[in-house]
C-alpha cells in the first residue's frame, strides 16, 4: 500500500523532495528481527525439550534389554543336599551352594580348565550374583527338579551387560577396564553359540532395591507409587470437590471464605519441600505414623494436590451456566439437589481432567518424599501402605547417585517409564477434555 | 475385632438402615409416596446418618484417646523405686521395651508363657526364637507391666467394638423411631452434607495452620540452642554432624551463604527463562497462526509437566559434564592448558537447567496477560502506522508490564523453592562466592541434607531444617502475595 502510493507522488513532482526518509527499511528490518527473536525463543524452548527427552532416551532405551546367559544346569543332588535331609530341614535348600551349579555349567560350556584358577575366576565373574536367588527360587518352588538338568537363562553380571551393549571403551588398557580380554573372549564364544543374548528386562519392573545393577528393579517403587496415588485419589478427590462445591455454590461472601480463598491460592504456590517438613513434623513426629511408609507419602501428596484439584474443580463449576441452576431451582429442586443432580455431573469432565493432572504432578514429586524417609533400601514388596516402600521418582534419585555405568542406563530407563506413566495420564486427561467438554 | 472389621460392620448396619428407612417411610403412607415430606431415599439416608455417624465418631475418639490412657496406666504400674530414679527419656525407653515385650508375649503359647514370666533373663531367648529382638537392658518389673499393657489393650478393643457397634444399633433404632410422614428428612440429610462441605473446605486452612505451627514450634526449639541473630546474619554454615556429641564443637548455622546461593541460582535461572519465555509468549500471542500455536504451545508446556527429578538427572549426567568439558576445550584454546574452569556441579549448571524448566511458566503466564490487553489498544497503534513490533514494544508491553512483573515474581518464587535440580546439580558446599562456575548450595539442598539419614529431634543439626523451611515459606509466600496483588490490580484496570 505505502509503496504504491509513494511512487506516483514522486514521479508527479519529479523530485524526491516531498518524501521524507521515515526509515521504513530500518523499521521493517527491526520488525523482521523482532519476529525472528520470537521464533528463535520458541525454537530454543523446543530444542531444549527434545535435547532433554533425546538424551534420556538415548541413554536409557538399552535398559530394557538385559544380557543373559543360557546354561544347561544340572541340579546336582551332591551339591544341593549332600546329606539327603532336605525334607526334615528346610534350611538345607535355602542355604545350598547354588552359584556352584551355574559356574560348573558355564565352565563346561566354555571348556574352561577346572584347574586353571585365573580362567575359572574370570568365567565365574560373567555371572550375576542374582543367580543364587534365581536358582534357589526354582528349586524351592519345585524340589523335584533336583537331579535333573534344565536349560535356564541366567542374568549376566552388570559389567558384562554394559560391555555387551558396547558401553565400555575397549581401546583402554586392559588393567584399567572393568572387563578383561579373557572375559571378552568368553563373551564372544557364548555369543557364537547363541548362549548369550540381550533379553527383555522384566527384572527392571519386578525386582526391588539392590546394590547390583542387574538385579535392581523398580517393583517396590511402582507398588509404593501406586499406593500413594490410590491414597491421593481417595482423599484428595472427595475433599477437594466438597471444598470447591462449598466455596463456589454455598459459601456466603464473608471474611472467613475470603481467608479460605486466599489460603488455597497461596497453598498452590508453597514449595513442595515445605509439605515434606509438614509431613515429618505432623504425621511422623506428632501422629506417630511409620517412617518410609506409603501412607505418609500419600497424605503429604494429598495435601499438596488438594489446591490443584480445588482450583480445577472451581473452574469447572464456574463454567456451568447459571441458566442450568435457575432451571433446576425453578422446577423445585433444593439447592443441594441442584448441585448434586445437575451442576456436578456437568462439571465432572473438567473435575476429572484437573484431578488426573494433579495426580500426574504428585506422581513425579520427589522432594517431600525424601524428607519422610522414603529414600530407603527396600528389597521386599510392601504388603500394605504401612510397610516401608519407595516411590518411582525417589528410586530414580537413589539410582542417579550410583556410579556404575549400568546404573546410569537404568536410571534413564526408570525415567522413561515414569515419563510414560505421566504421558498416559496427561493424554487421558486431554482425551477426556476433548470428548466431554461442552461449551455453552 | 480389628478396626477395619468394626468399620465394615458399622457400614453394613448403615446400608441395612438405608433400606429399612426407605421401606418404613413407604409403609407409613401405604405406598403413596406423595404424602411424604421427602422422597423415600432421604428417609433411608436419614437412618444411614444416624446409624453410622455417631458410631464412627466414637470410634475415632476412642482410637485416639485409648492409647494415651493405657500408656498412663502402664507408666503408673512402674514400681515406685524404679520410677523415682528414672529421667523422662529413660522412662520413654523403658516403655518402649515394655511394648516390645508385650508384642512378644502375644506370640507365646500357654506353657512358654509360664516359663517366660519368671524373669527377663528367661524371656529374652524365648522371644528371640520367635523373631522378637529385645534391647539388652530389660528388667524383671517390665514383664508384669507388659502383661498389664496386653490386658488393657485387649479390654479396650473388646469394649470399643461393643460400644461402637452398640451405638450404631442404637442410632439405627433412634432414627427409625423418628420416621413420620411429616419428618423433614431431606432437610436434615442436606444439613449433614452441608456441614461436611464446610468441613472439607477448612482442610485448606488446617493445612496452612499445620505448616506454620509445626515449623514455628520446631524453629522455636532450634532458637533455644542457637540465637536467631546467629542464624539470620551468620556468614558461616558449618553444622558439624560428626562432632554433635562434643560440646565445644558447636556448629555454626549461618543462613547468609545458603540464601545467597539460592538467590544467585534463581537469578541465573531467570536470566535464561525470562528472555526465552517472554519472546516465546510474544510470538505466540501476536504473530503465530492458530495452527502453529496449537502445536507449539502444548509442546512447550510439556516442559512444565516433566518432573524436576528428570531435570536434575539431565543436569547431573548431561549438562554438567558438557559444560565442564566445554570449558576445558576453551581453556586449552586460550591458554594451551586443558584445565576446565567450570566444575560439573555449579551455579551455572543448576541455573541453566532450572531456567529451561521455568520457560513454560513464564511463557504461558505472560501469554495470558498479553492476550488480555484490549484489542482496541492494538488496533489504535497499528492504525497510526506503527509496525507490529513497535506496537508490542511501545503499547502492549507497557500496558501488560504490571501483569508480566507479577508473573515473573511467581516464577521467581518457584525458582527459589525448587529442590531436586539444585540437590543434584548445585553442589553441597556452602560458601559465598560470585563465580557462577563454582558450586554453591541453597536453602532447599540443606533442608534435604539435614533431614535424610538418622534423625534425632533434639539436636540443632536437625531442627535447623525447620528454621530454613520457615524462612523459605515466608519468602515464597511474600513473593506470591505481592504477585497476586499486582496481577489482580492489573486485571481490574481493563475490566
Amino acid at each position: 500500500m505505502t509503496d504504491a502510493s509513494l511512487t506516483p507522488a514522486t514521479t508527479a513532482a519529479g523530485t524526491r523532495t516531498h518524501t521524507r526518509d521515515i526509515g521504513l527499511k530500518a523499521r521493517y528490518a527491526a520488525e523482521r528481527r523482532f519476529r525472528a527473536y520470537g521464533l528463535a525463543a520458541i525454537a530454543l524452548g523446543l530444542f531444549f525439550l527434545f535435547l532433554l527427552l533425546g538424551s534420556v532416551i538415548a541413554q536409557g532405551y538399552t535398559a530394557f534389554w538385559q544380557t543373559s546367559i543360557q546354561l544347561d544346569i544340572n541340579f546336582d543332588e551332591e551339591v544341593l543336599d549332600p546329606d539327603g535331609n532336605r525334607d526334615s530341614d528346610r534350611m538345607v535348600l535355602l542355604t545350598a551352594n547354588y552359584p556352584l551349579l551355574a559356574q560348573r555349567a558355564l565352565h563346561e560350556k566354555l571348556g574352561v580348565d577346572p584347574d586353571d584358577r585365573a580362567s575359572r575366576r574370570d568365567a565365574n565373574s560373567l555371572l550375576s550374583q542374582g543367580v543364587r536367588t534365581q536358582l534357589r527360587d526354582m528349586v524351592v518352588a519345585d524340589p523335584s527338579i533336583i537331579g535333573t538338568t534344565r536349560t535356564v537363562w541366567v542374568l549376566a553380571h552388570g559389567d558384562i551387560d554394559s560391555a555387551a551393549k558396547g558401553q565400555f571403551d575397549l581401546t583402554v588398557e586392559e588393567s584399567r577396564r572393568r572387563v578383561n580380554d579373557r572375559q571378552l573372549g568368553y563373551m564372544e564364544a557364548l555369543e557364537e553359540q547363541g548362549a548369550m543374548q540381550g533379553r527383555f528386562n522384566t527384572g527392571l519392573f519386578t525386582f526391588g532395591a539392590s546394590s547390583r545393577p542387574e538385579t535392581a528393579g523398580m517393583g517396590v517403587a511402582i507398588i509404593g507409587s501406586f499406593y500413594m496415588m490410590l491414597i491421593v485419589l481417595v482423599l484428595a478427590l472427595p475433599i477437594g470437590v466438597a471444598a470447591s462445591i462449598y466455596l463456589e455454590e454455598f459459601a456466603p461472601k464473608n471474611r472467613l471464605t475470603d481467608i479460605i480463598e486466599v489460603n488455597i491460592n497461596n497453598l498452590a504456590a508453597v514449595p513442595s519441600i515445605v509439605y515434606g517438613l509438614l509431613g515429618l513434623a505432623v504425621f511422623i513426629n506428632f501422629a506417630g505414623l511409620p517412617r518410609s511408609a506409603a501412607v505418609v507419602g500419600g497424605l503429604v501428596l494429598t495435601l499438596m494436590t488438594l489446591p490443584t484439584i480445588i482450583i480445577a474443580t472451581r473452574a469447572a463449576l464456574k463454567a456451568v451456566p447459571p441458566s442450568i441452576r435457575a432451571a433446576a431451582l425453578g422446577v423445585g429442586a433444593s439447592k443441594m439437589q441442584m448441585v448434586f443432580h445437575h451442576v456436578l455431573p456437568l462439571a465432572a469432565p473438567g473435575i476429572l481432567t484437573g484431578t488426573i493432572i494433579g495426580l500426574a504432578t504428585a506422581l513425579g514429586e520427589t522432594a517431600p518424599l525424601l524428607l519422610i524417609g522414603m529414600v530407603a533400601f527396600v528389597a521386599d514388596y510392601p504388603a500394605t501402605p504401612f510397610d516401608p516402600s519407595t516411590a518411582l521418582p525417589v528410586q530414580i534419585y537413589m539410582w542417579s547417585g550410583q556410579a556404575e555405568r549400568a546404573f546410569v542406563e537404568r536410571t534413564s530407563g526408570a525415567i522413561i517409564i515414569l515419563l510414560l506413566f505421566l504421558a498416559v495420564m496427561n493424554i487421558t486427561a486431554i482425551i477426556l477434555r476433548r470428548r466431554f467438554e461442552r461449551r455453552w | 475385632m480389628s478396626v477395619t472389621t468394626i468399620i465394615a460392620l458399622v457400614l453394613v448396619i448403615g446400608v441395612v438402615g438405608y433400606l429399612a428407612g426407605a421401606a418404613r417411610a413407604r409403609m407409613i403412607v401405604g405406598g403413596e409416596t406423595a404424602k411424604l415430606h421427602s422422597r423415600p431415599g432421604y428417609y433411608g439416608s436419614f437412618i444411614l446418618v444416624w446409624a453410622t455417624l455417631p458410631a464412627l465418631l466414637l470410634l475415632l475418639v476412642w482410637s485416639i484417646a485409648a492409647p494415651t490412657i493405657i500408656d498412663g496406666q502402664v507408666r503408673d504400674s512402674i514400681p515406685q523405686n524404679v520410677s523415682a530414679e528414672q529421667s523422662a527419656t529413660e522412662e520413654d525407653l523403658s516403655i518402649n521395651i515394655v511394648e516390645a515385650i508385650a508384642g512378644g508375649l502375644r506370640l507365646l503359647d500357654e506353657r512358654e508363657l509360664q516359663q517366660a514370666t519368671a524373669g527377663f533373663v528367661l524371656l529374652r531367648p524365648l522371644l528371640a526364637e520367635k523373631g522378637v529382638a529385645l534391647a539388652g537392658n530389660g528388667e524383671d518389673w517390665m514383664i508384669p507391666s507388659a502383661q498389664l499393657l496386653n490386658r488393657l489393650q485387649d479390654a479396650s478393643l473388646i469394649w470399643k467394638s461393643i460400644a461402637v457397634i452398640g451405638l450404631s444399633i442404637v442410632g439405627f433404632a433412634a432414627g427409625l423411631l423418628q420416621i413420620r410422614a411429616q419428618l423433614r428428612a431431606r432437610n436434615r440429610v442436606e444439613g449433614v452434607i452441608h456441614a461436611g462441605l464446610i468441613l472439607a473446605s477448612t482442610v485448606a486452612i488446617l493445612t496452612t495452620v499445620g505448616i506454620v505451627l509445626s515449623m514455628v514450634s520446631e524453629t522455636g526449639r532450634f532458637f533455644t540452642s542457637v540465637p536467631p541473630q546467629e542464624f539470620f546474619f551468620g556468614t558461616v554454615w558449618d553444622p558439624r554432624f560428626a562432632n554433635a556429641e562434643d560440646p565445644d564443637a558447636a556448629g555454626q548455622f549461618g543462613l547468609i551463604p545458603l540464601l545467597a546461593g539460592t538467590l544467585y541460582i534463581a537469578f541465573v535461572a531467570m536470566l535464561v527463562a525470562v528472555p526465552i519465555g517472554l519472546f516465546a509468549a510474544i510470538y505466540m500471542a501476536e504473530y503465530a497462526g492458530s495452527r502453529f500455536r496449537s502445536i507449539a504451545k502444548p509442546l512447550l508446556e510439556v516442559l512444565a509437566g516433566i518432573p524436576t527429578i528428570v531435570y536434575g538427572f539431565f543436569a547431573l549426567v548431561t549438562v554438567g559434564p558438557f559444560l565442564r568439558d566445554l570449558s576445558g576445550q576453551i581453556a586449552s584454546i586460550a591458554t594451551g592448558d586443558f584445565n576446565s574452569f567450570i566444575s560439573a556441579t555449579s551455579v551455572l549448571t543448576a541455573g541453566l537447567v532450572m531456567g529451561i524448566m521455568l520457560v513454560p511458566f513464564v511463557s504461558s503466564l505472560s501469554d495470558d496477560i498479553i492476550s488480555a490487553v484490549p484489542r482496541a489498544m492494538r488496533d489504535g497503534s497499528l492504525g497510526l502506522g506503527a509496525t507490529r513490533s513497535e506496537t508490542i514494544k511501545r503499547v502492549i508491553l507497557p500496558a501488560a508490564l504490571p501483569g508480566v512483573v507479577g508473573a515473573l515474581l511467581m516464577t521467581a518464587s518457584r525458582a527459589i523453592g525448587e529442590t531436586m535440580i539444585v540437590v543434584m546439580a548445585a553442589g553441597v558446599a556452602a560458601r559465598l562466592s560470585i563465580n557462577p562456575f563454582e558450586p554453591m548450595t541453597t536453602v532447599t539442598v540443606k533442608i534435604v541434607s539435614q533431614l535424610t539419614g538418622d534423625l534425632e529431634f533434639t539436636s540443632p543439626q536437625t531442627l535447623v531444617a525447620f528454621a530454613l523451611g520457615l524462612t523459605l515459606f515466608f519468602i515464597t509466600l511474600a513473593l506470591n502475595v505481592y504477585a497476586l496483588y499486582i496481577v489482580r490490580k492489573y486485571r481490574e484496570q481493563y475490566e
